[in-house]
């Protein structure tokens, strides 16, 4: 029986299509209506509202409660102040990462993590020895994401915050029409953009006031597939879709360092204090690397020529995939897209991909496997840089 | 769990100033620390021992428990010490084998077991003859099998994944040691470590009486019973260097129970170790990934890049190092470690030793007063739920037959040795002056049951639960093993899979004790392999 979220209320009576997911043991929409390309679009271009109050959310306080993050993700902790939010993949001993999200430090001695997977046995074997409290808020704390370049506008309208001032990645603890919460300004979508979090018992009062201040800026209730499709364009990552955990992989081949997936800015090249997988990942830091975590471009001359030799149009998924495609570079495998999809904004078929290093420079041209009318092709298709769509609002 | 905060950053870090460097400290002036020492020292490093008692020895103490009456060694017998650290250290040690290292005496009759083989067969005749035809074919076996762990326990745990040249060369070895056996040995030996002792001596003997002498070898120290597996194991372990024929250890020193320490303290001095007491190390010192040295309780710091541990793993790893630097799987593991300290002894000053305990042989045997395997049994079921039994297993030495020094002239030492008393006692019960006090009251009424006018003859008594060998020692659980003998912790699993090499995972860091392979009863040996490991490494 899945659960529900504390906007459930509102937001099932919207869900029109029934088009449900299941996301963390909770039932969320997959998209409003029928098709996601509404809700895309108020990403891009008006205010879209994702509940994401499914991911796991840990309040983590006491004296050691820096001691205990710093050991146990990449970035360097104790340069976060108070009101800054960092991202962070945390890794096993090996440096293989184990789950990614953000880390808010709310107050000196207190923090909030939020990961993809259930953490809370993992950071209780990283307490071991220090005097730090460990609480799973993530059924007390409601969360939504405000995405887009509006957001703010709306936000404006029923925030005393000063929006403006509050830069990328940081956060404030304020008010949305006298409710108490807490506006980061993050996302997953790569766009101008707000994560507001909430005690539990006031999410519909809080769902109430942003549609009530955003209906003039034409704020849309937003479903998974939008999301996918914003942050396949801003290369973000996803665990189990991108990358497998390193406490779930099968085999060693399953699982991926942060260099492999692009997340090398995340290893600090010079930080103070211990943390898991250091070793590991001060030696592969220096020795060259086996994979790259790349963007590529399919060609639609291609694309579209493989449909016309079937005798039809071609076939956009305009839903992501989320399934391996094997890529190659001269008849050879050089590795796989793990998403795709057709981006609207660029109007481009766009995928990230896991390619051998020596394969994966920008420009390099390879082919991708695309199934048309049952047989299987190979699309062309060019290497690219991440991301894909990189909007100067997102940090402006 | 004592708590290690690092935001402690060494002193010299920022000032180099007066602060004492050795190229080694050794944690623990037990058998193990000295010899790990000596092994460095005589490499040309130069060695500091820190101990935390006001005497070096560890479990190995001749100090006072009533004016006049010393106490010596918490164990029975020597232990084995392996060749290569006699050689080594040219150590001339007059051991003593007594004729009967065990005898067993109770309600149900009393059977002492000589060590000669042949004797012992003719004891055994009046009680069964199949017995007695086969004690001799036993006791060579056991001497055979208890031989091959000799072998395995000289070398580093073996690496069974190995694939380095080196390694194999070393495995290849335990296996020709093993094919050694011959087809029937090597079968027995796969077959009796997982055994229960129970089981094992069922399987060979009818007596009862000798069946619970040798049974309790199986259970030592441990919190199992004798109808549970690996007990057979255990009872080869304790036999490992035991001569051939002596079902309890291997003899005593002569000089004194602390003669090997007194040797080994002076052959480290010999070779410049510098030792210090009354120096309880709070916590080892780490610096990017490598050890820098150690911090006394006192504050003091002192410089080393390598420290070698004889603490258990558990003090050391979760106690001593703080915990950011060790990976969060490992500490697991290292938390998972089964101490379960079980054992309690004691100590009695005696005006004089009851008429009863005399008899034809020396009093420098253990003595069992535990007639037959089921109360064995019983007194393993009430440590599962953390009870003592009514009537736990009593067994005792007179230290003073061995050495009369340790008391006044004509006046004696007993040493009773008590399974089970668990460490952690159920329903929130603690070992309180009170709960020490009822299991001297029952340790005294089952020795008075065995030798009238016993307690008419105590001067003193002092109780010694697993909490105050934790307290005294620093033992977790007050485990004098270090970590319990199952199978699941012996050889490339002690102290968890993967780490028996003696190295810890940050650089610099080696474990020595007995918590470590080979383990108790060894003496110095994890000292020596991790010694070899230091200078292997550096």
């Amino acid at each position: 029986m899945l659960k529900t979220t504390p906007f459930h209320p509102r937001t099932a009576p919207l869900v029109r299509a029934q088009t449900w997911r299941r996301w963390a043991g909770y039932q969320v929409a997959s998209s409003y209506e029928p098709h996601p390309d509404r809700e895309y679009a108020a990403v891009r271009n008006g205010a879209a509202l994702f509940d994401v109050s499914p991911l796991h959310k840990y309040m983590i306080s006491g004296p050691d409660a820096e001691r205990l993050l710093d050991r146990m993700v990449t970035r360097d902790v104790t340069k976060c102040r108070v009101g800054q939010v960092l991202y962070t993949p945390w890794c096993d001993a090996s440096g293989k990462i184990i789950d990614d999200g953000t880390i808010s430090r709310l107050e000196e001695m207190r923090f909030r993590l939020t990961a993809a997977e259930p953490n809370l046995r993992w950071l209780t074997m990283n307490a071991v020895g220090l005097d730090v409290t460990i609480e799973d808020v993530s059924e007390r704390t409601a969360a939504l994401a405000l995405q887009g370049p509006l957001s703010r506008a709306v936000l404006e309208q029923v925030s005393p915050a000063d929006l403006a001032a509050l830069r990328y990645f940081r956060l404030v603890e304020t008010t949305i029409r006298k409710i108490p919460v807490t506006i980061s300004r993050t996302g997953y979508t790569g766009d101008l953009g707000y994560e507001l979090w909430v005690d539990a018992t006031r999410a519909l009062d809080l769902w109430d006031a942003l549609s009530d201040a955003g209906a003039a800026y034409g704020i849309t209730p937003a479903g998974i597939w939008a999301l996918d499709l914003a942050r396949i364009e801003a290369g973000l990552v996803m665990l189990d879709v991108d990358y497998h955990s390193a406490h779930h992989a099968l085999i060693e081949a399953q699982k991926s360092s942060p260099f492999e997936l692009g997340l090398g800015w995340t290893v600090p090249a010079t930080k103070p204090g211990p943390y898991n997988g250091r070793q590991a990942l001060r030696s592969e830091r220096e020795s060259p690397r086996a994979w790259a975590f790349v963007g590529l471009e399919v060609s639609w001359e291609s694309f579209e020529a493989l449909h016309l030799d079937r005798g039809l149009p071609p076939h956009l998924p305009v839903i992501a995939w989320r399934v391996s495609q094997p890529v190659y570079r001269n008849g050879a495998q050089v590795g796989y897209a793990s998403s795709g999809c057709w981006s609207p904004l660029l109007k481009r078929y766009i995928a990230l991909a896991h390619l051998e290093a020596s394969n994966s420079d920008p420009g390099t041209a390879v082919t991708m496997e695309v199934t048309v009318e049952h047989r299987r092709c190979q699309a062309r298709a060019v290497v690219r840089s991440l991301p894909f769509f990189d909007p100067e609002r997102k940090r402006a | 769990m004592p708590r290690v905060t690092s935001r402690h950053e060494p002193f010299w870090a920022s000032a180099d100033v007066g602060i004492e460097s050795f190229d080694a400290i050794v944690i623990g002036a037990g058998i193990n620390g000295l010899v790990a020492a000596a092994a460095l020292g005589r490499a040309g490093r130069k060695v500091l021992v820190l101990e935390r008692a006001e005497r070096i020895g560890g479990q190995v103490r001749v100090e006072e428990f009533a004016p006049g009456f010393k106490a010596g060694s918490w164990s029975s017998d020597a232990g084995w010490v392996p060749p290569s650290i006699i050689e080594t250290f040219n150590l001339k040690l007059d051991l003593v084998t007594p004729d009967v290292p065990l005898s067993v005496r109770g309600p149900a009759g009393s059977l002492a077991l000589a060590s000669d083989p042949g004797r012992l067969s003719e004891t055994l005749r009046p009680l069964s003859r199949t017995d007695a035809d086969r004690w001799p074919q036993f006791a060579t076996r056991v001497h055979r099998v208890a031989g091959f762990l000799e072998a395995l326990y000289q070398l580093p745990a073996i690496d069974i994944a190995t694939t380095s040249l080196r390694e194999l060369v070393a495995l290849l070895g335990v296996g020709r040691r093993f094919r050694s056996l011959g087809r029937e040995d090597m079968t027995e030996v796969l077959r009796i470590l997982p055994m229960s002792i129970q089981e094992l001596l069922d399987d060979w003997f009818e007596t009862s009486l000798l069946k619970a002498a040798l049974g309790v070898g199986g259970v030592q120290d441990l919190r199992q019973g004798p109808r549970s597996g690996g007990t057979a194991f255990v009872f080869l372990h304790h036999l490992t260097g035991a001569p051939l024929g002596s079902m309890r250890g291997r003899g005593y020193w002569r000089a004194g129970p602390d003669a090997l320490v007194g040797a080994l303290d002076e052959r480290a001095k010999g070779y410049g170790v510098s030792i210090r007491s009354q120096a309880k190390v709070a916590q080892i010192l780490v610096r990017e990934d490598a050890v820098a040295g150690v911090m006394l309780e006192t504050g003091e710091e002192i410089r080393a890049s390598v420290v070698v541990s004889t603490a258990d793993p558990a003090t050391t790893l979760r106690g001593m190092v703080d915990p950011v630097w060790l990976d969060p799987e490992f500490l697991r593991a290292v938390g998972n470690i089964k101490y379960r300290g079980c054992t309690a002894f004691v100590l009695y000053a005696m005006e004089r030793l009851p008429e009863s305990l005399g008899g034809p042989d020396p009093l420098d045997g253990v003595v069992s007063l535990t007639t037959d395997l089921v109360s064995l049994e019983r007194a393993s079921d009430a440590a599962k739920y953390g009870a003592v039994s009514d009537h736990p297993h009593v067994e005792y030495i007179v230290p003073t037959a061995r050495w009369p020094a340790l008391a006044p002239p004509g006046k004696h030492v007993i040493l009773a040795r008590v399974q089970y008393a668990p460490y952690a006692l159920g329903e929130g019960a603690e070992w309180d002056a009170s709960a020490s006090d009822r299991l001297g009251h029952v340790i005294t009424t089952a020795l008075e049951r065995a030798h009238p006018e016993f307690e008419d003859r105590v001067l003193y008594r002092q109780v010694v639960t697993p909490r105050d060998l934790e307290r005294r020692d620093g033992l977790t659980q007050g485990a004098l093993s270090q970590g319990e003998l199952t199978l699941d912790q012996i050889l490339f699993m002690r102290p968890v899979p993967g780490w028996a090499r003696h190295r810890m995972p940050i650089a610099g860091l080696y474990l020595g004790g007995s918590g470590t392979h080979p383990g108790p009863g060894i003496a110095g040996g994890a000292g020596w392999l991790a010694a070899r490991a230091v200078l292997d490494d550096r």
